[in-house]
């Protein structure tokens, strides 16, 4: 029952997904499963977690099911194209189930399946690993998803996110859309990987073809041009005008019996504020592959980005409240007592 | 008596939490039973994958048995006037459930009064079971859980299924929303979705028929497998590891075992490289020829019923091929870089956020290294303070390489590979640079009590000093560890430190070693910070005074009371402690000894109540006080017997002075027949007191014999 597709993958599959066939296989399966199907996010993130898609969807009690490719850069990560297994850039197909359905774990070995590939002839398994990210203030429980040994999905109960603790909870799913296509492609280098085939040149287009130049060119710059001081100043500028918009957010939430507060805290652009906090967290990223962010530093910095992070995700829950009273009866009994927690982080991976 | 079965069907557990849980679910249930009366005739086992926990128990009673009580009530003339009931009478045959006609009488030393005979029906184990089972299986300990419905519901992941039976009946009861059900589940992948379960007994069999095996079977399935794989390689054995064992039989339900091939040109890589990543990594057992050299393959343990097209196989050897040729990559990349020209890059790691960076600890560390090596090399061992002095300043370098990046549990042997390949300096001839290798290498030896210590006398060095910094650093800084909470592992370092110590025999006392430790610190940033309210002194030689105690009960097997007794006389100086303890233990079994313990207990009772009187104390014995013979004797002796005593107690010939202070016994025990010690005279007494106290003084450097625990014959003689 959860070979969904008869495609049978084999060593010697004369005909496996292309990346792009990848992307289009799981999009439907998702999509089929009522995913609303959202485009990548155009600012710079270092995973699809980041993308307001998760990271403001999962707060708040509004049930969202989305499903997105989000290109994350990494710049530490980058190795000029020569390693054959890492890069700067690479592809999330990230899945925000919220709430997961009871059987979420079914479905989504059901996704595989969509992939071409069937389960009764491989090895799976689901190993601990619980995700963290301290810039955003986000945690969860979970594991890796383990396909004959190679780590193909991350699968993760999100737990707390931009330092408050979620509910309903929501089920992220991220596959490596690289790792997985080199898997069905049995390719050694993710450069090989076939990206598209011309079904009337039967011309195929490498992940290399398309991909290379970005690689080397960003791991150049990540690593010995990007300019340190200018990067500081982007960085406090963008910290500077999230700060001065959350101040802004949080003035207007003290007036709350001036006439059409409501329309006020509605219109406020909180979006706008978080697209400035995930710019910092670039810049961050770009400052610390350069080797500019020292030892004392470097704890301030994440610390500064989180508590952008934190006082987002707490604008953004009492502004969702202040659009749907509502759905306030299906928050739990606790809901009195203040939602955002200080620093209260789990060790990563315990 | 029907048998009982609760099955708690879950996604999967992390491997490392599911025998600790299944151990505590099992006991919880045996506990339930034996509190309720319901204990099980037969057995209670338990049964656990990555997938579920579960616990049966055969022959539990269907109820509690009756209870009948004797129940006392009014007095008879309360309840009786004129032969006639009162309304106290009528009220207490209520309450025992019987006629006013049937109440008893029972006769007391009070008097006469009502008494009846009350049977207290047993409510029924399914009752008892429903009402209880679902708070024991919320209260099993988890290091980690979650929520996954509403935030109050918590576990190690999501229960997706619950079996709660007495014979073939189901127990009604729901936990986190689960209602419990006949109903278990089979293999994910490769046994059947619902797997009815018709009674308990068939429990394990029933799910045997859908691929779910007990703990027990998969080790047997997979040594079996791991045998037969390996056998087809002729010469070949695979190298036994009881950790990755034990995660693979809780990774899986249903093993089997695949061999794996690598390219064989990858075996230039070391073997410590090579084996973390198939271990640490991939979770593949080595295989290894007769004499222990690694051969190109692995063994890969699935969670699947076999691999019969190679299908897996493949997967999984490029899967090791990605990661070997990563692993190539790191170490090519960073012979670029030497150890030498990384040290600056150390400014830029952080050891801990307010002791700075590894490149102030790695100077601190050099510093307190060659304090260390100039102690040592003044008692006249040998030792080569340059080796200790290069390799401490290149010890953390392998923290900014790729590879220790990538395996961070490789650092310091990382660093060692490194050391061993690469020009150190210009000067350092080959032989030099090889010890300093090996010295990088064993740095963070031991790494446990079981743990071998480093190989040479300069490693032993490096790794106390790195610890002894880090232990100083923190506790300056007030971060002592507490109860459970030790996130720097603290302990298991000065675990290290001591067994280290002791191993080599270094006269290396512990104060002075944490003086140095501190003083290392000295007008850095980090002192800044430090905790003004700590009594470093105090509490490091507590902190160590455990340790030590730890490692001589259970590293080295003494007795509770003789490790007692032996760190009373002092904690610093391990060596010293551990030969005393070992005199003491020998000592031990002689009746003089013996009584002697006895004696000091005695003494220190005395000298105790004494104080809590308030009674004084001469600060020396005044021999023209002295009025019995027997006190005269044991006065004239002690001075001689102290002379001996402290003669051997230098040489450390710790057993023959105790052999010494042991032929104080005649003296003593004459004394406590004849004297009496607390007298009215208040200047006799006071004398008399100062005697013992000199006793106790003189004699007990090398342990304090009161802490020596006598089977109770301290109290059968006076």
């Amino acid at each position: 029952m959860l070979s969904a597709s008869t495609h049978t993958l084999t060593k010697t599959d004369s005909n496996p997904l292309t990346f792009q066939e990848l992307i289009l296989r799981l999009q439907t399966f998702w999509a089929e499963r009522g995913c609303v199907l959202q485009q990548p996010y155009d600012v710079e993130v270092g995973a699809g977690t980041m993308a307001p898609e998760t990271f403001l969807r999962v707060l708040g009690p509004q049930p969202y099911k989305v499903a997105y490719v989000q290109p994350s850069r990494r710049p530490a990560d980058g190795r000029y194209g020569e390693n054959p297994n890492r890069l700067y850039k690479h592809m999330q197909l990230q899945v925000i189930l919220k709430p997961p359905p009871e059987n979420v774990q079914q479905v989504y070995l059901e996704s595989l399946g969509a992939m071409g590939i069937d389960l009764r002839q491989h090895d799976i398994k689901f190993e601990e690993d619980n995700w963290e990210s301290p810039t955003l203030g986000a945690w969860g429980i979970g594991w890796q998803v383990m396909l004959d040994g190679l780590e193909i999905t991350q699968f993760t109960y999100f737990q707390q996110c931009g330092g408050v603790d979620l509910y309903p909870i929501s089920v992220e799913l991220t596959y490596g859309l690289e790792r997985i296509t080199a898997f069905l492609q049995d390719k050694d280098s993710i450069y090989d990987i076939v990206w598209a085939h011309d079904p009337e040149s039967g011309r195929a287009t490498t992940y290399g073809d398309v991909r290379l130049a970005d690689e080397q060119q960003f791991s150049v710059y990540n690593f010995e041009m990007a300019d340190v001081d200018k990067a500081w100043k982007h960085f406090e500028l963008c910290e500077t005008e999230c700060r001065a918009l959350l101040d802004k957010y949080a003035a207007l939430t003290k007036e709350k019996n001036v006439d059409g507060f409501g329309a006020e805290k509605k219109r406020f652009p909180i979006l706008a504020a978080y697209d400035l906090c995930l710019k910092c967290s670039h810049l961050f990223n770009i400052l610390d592959a350069r080797g500019a962010i020292s030892v004392t530093e470097r704890v301030g910095v994440i610390a500064r980005v989180r508590a952008l992070a934190v006082g987002i995700a707490k604008a953004f829950v009492g502004q969702q409240r202040a659009e749907t009273p509502a759905d306030s009866e299906e928050e739990p009994a606790d809901e009195k007592k203040p939602r955002v927690k200080r620093e209260k982080m789990s060790p990563v991976g315990s | 008596m029907p048998d009982f079965l609760l099955e708690i069907g879950c996604e999967e557990i992390p491997a490392r939490m599911i025998d600790a849980a299944s151990q505590e679910l099992e006991k919880r249930v045996h506990e339930l039973l034996q509190r309720e009366r319901l204990a099980a005739a037969g057995t209670i086992s338990r049964f656990d994958t990555p997938r579920r926990l579960a616990v049966l128990a055969s022959g539990v009673p269907a109820s509690q048995p009756d209870v009948t009580e004797q129940i006392t009530g009014p007095a008879v003339n309360v309840a009786f006037k004129d032969g006639q009931p009162t309304p106290a009478a009528h009220a207490f045959a209520k309450k025992a459930g019987v006629d006013v006609s049937r109440l008893e009488r029972a006769t007391t030393p009070k008097g006469e009064y009502l008494s009846a005979k009350v049977t207290k029906k047993g409510r029924t184990a399914r009752e008892i079971l429903s009402e209880l089972l679902p708070k024991e299986i919320g209260s099993i300990y988890w290091p980690k859980n979650m929520y996954w419905r509403k935030p109050n519901e918590r576990f190690v992941r999501p229960v997706r299924w619950l079996v709660a039976m007495l014979d073939g009946e189901v127990i009604p009861l729901e936990f986190d929303g689960v209602k419990a059900g006949s109903t278990s589940r089979g293999h994910r992948l490769a046994g059947a979705t619902a797997v009815e379960i018709s009674k308990p007994s068939v429990y394990a069999d029933s799910l045997r028929k859908a691929k779910v095996l007990d703990a027990g079977e998969r080790e047997q399935q997979i040594r079996k497998a791991l045998d037969a794989v390996t056998r087809t390689i002729s010469g070949a054995r695979w190298r036994e590891d009881k950790s990755l064992l034990d995660t693979v039989i809780n990774l899986t339900e249903f093993p089997s075992v695949i061999l794996g091939s690598f390219d064989p040109e990858f075996l230039e890589l070391p073997d410590e490289v090579l084996v973390t990543v198939m271990r640490d990594h991939q979770k593949y057992f080595a295989v290894e020829d007769t004499k222990g050299k690694l051969l190109p393959h692995f063994l890969a343990v699935l969670n699947t019923d076999g691999d019969p097209q190679g299908i897996i196989r493949h997967g999984h050897e490029r899967v090791l091929r990605a990661r070997f040729n990563d692993a190539r990559f790191f170490w090519r990349t960073d012979q670029k870089h030497p150890l030498r020209e990384r040290t600056e890059g150390l400014k830029h790691v952080t050891f801990q956020k307010d002791l700075g960076s590894y490149h102030e600890k790695a100077l601190r560390v050099q510093r307190l290294c060659s304090w260390l090596a100039e102690m040592i090399r003044q008692s006249g061992m040998a030792i080569r303070p340059g080796v200790i002095h290069k390799a401490a300043y290149l010890a953390k370098a392998d923290l900014t390489t790729e590879l220790v990046k990538e395996f961070t549990e490789l650092q310091g042997i990382v660093g060692g590979l490194y050391a061993r390949v690469q020009q150190l300096d210009l000067d350092v001839p080959e032989s030099t640079r090889l010890a300093i290798a090996d010295v990088i290498y064993d740095q963070y030896k031991p790494e446990s009590t079981e743990d071998s210590v480093p190989r040479s006398i300069e490693g032993a060095v490096l790794s106390i000093a790195d610890k002894a910094d880090s232990i100083a650093g923190m506790f300056a800084l007030g971060l002592v560890p507490t109860g459970s909470k030790d996130p720097f592992a603290l302990r298991r370092q000065a675990n290290g430190i001591v067994k280290i110590i002791a191993e080599y025999k270094l006269p290396v006392p512990l104060g002075q070693l944490f003086l140095d430790a501190r003083e290392a610190y000295h007008g850095s940033e980090a002192e800044k910070k430090f905790s003004g309210k700590i009594d470093f002194g105090n509490v490091l030689r507590d902190f160590f005074r455990e340790r030590l105690e730890f490692y001589l009960r259970e590293v080295l097997g003494f007795k509770y009371d003789v490790a007692n007794a032996v760190l009373a006389a002092g904690c610093d100086d391990v060596v010293d402690a551990a030969a005393r303890a070992e005199a003491v233990t020998k000592v031990r079994p002689s009746a003089d000894f013996e009584s002697i313990s006895v004696a000091f207990k005695r003494i220190k009772n005395i000298l105790r109540q004494a104080e809590q009187a308030g009674k004084q104390v001469t600060a020396n014995i005044d021999s023209a006080a002295l009025q019995e013979a027997a006190e005269k004797e044991l006065a004239s002796q002690i001075p001689h017997t102290a002379n001996k005593v402290e003669a051997l107690r230098q040489g450390r010939d710790y057993e023959l002075a105790l052999v010494e202070i042991s032929k104080l016994r005649p003296a003593v025990d004459r004394f406590f027949d004849k004297v009496m010690v607390m007298v009215e005279d208040k200047r006799i007494r006071a004398n008399r007191l100062a005697l013992l106290q000199t006793l106790l003084k003189e004699f007990s450097t090398i342990a304090d014999f009161s802490e020596i625990v006598t089977e109770g014959k301290d109290t059968s003689r006076n």
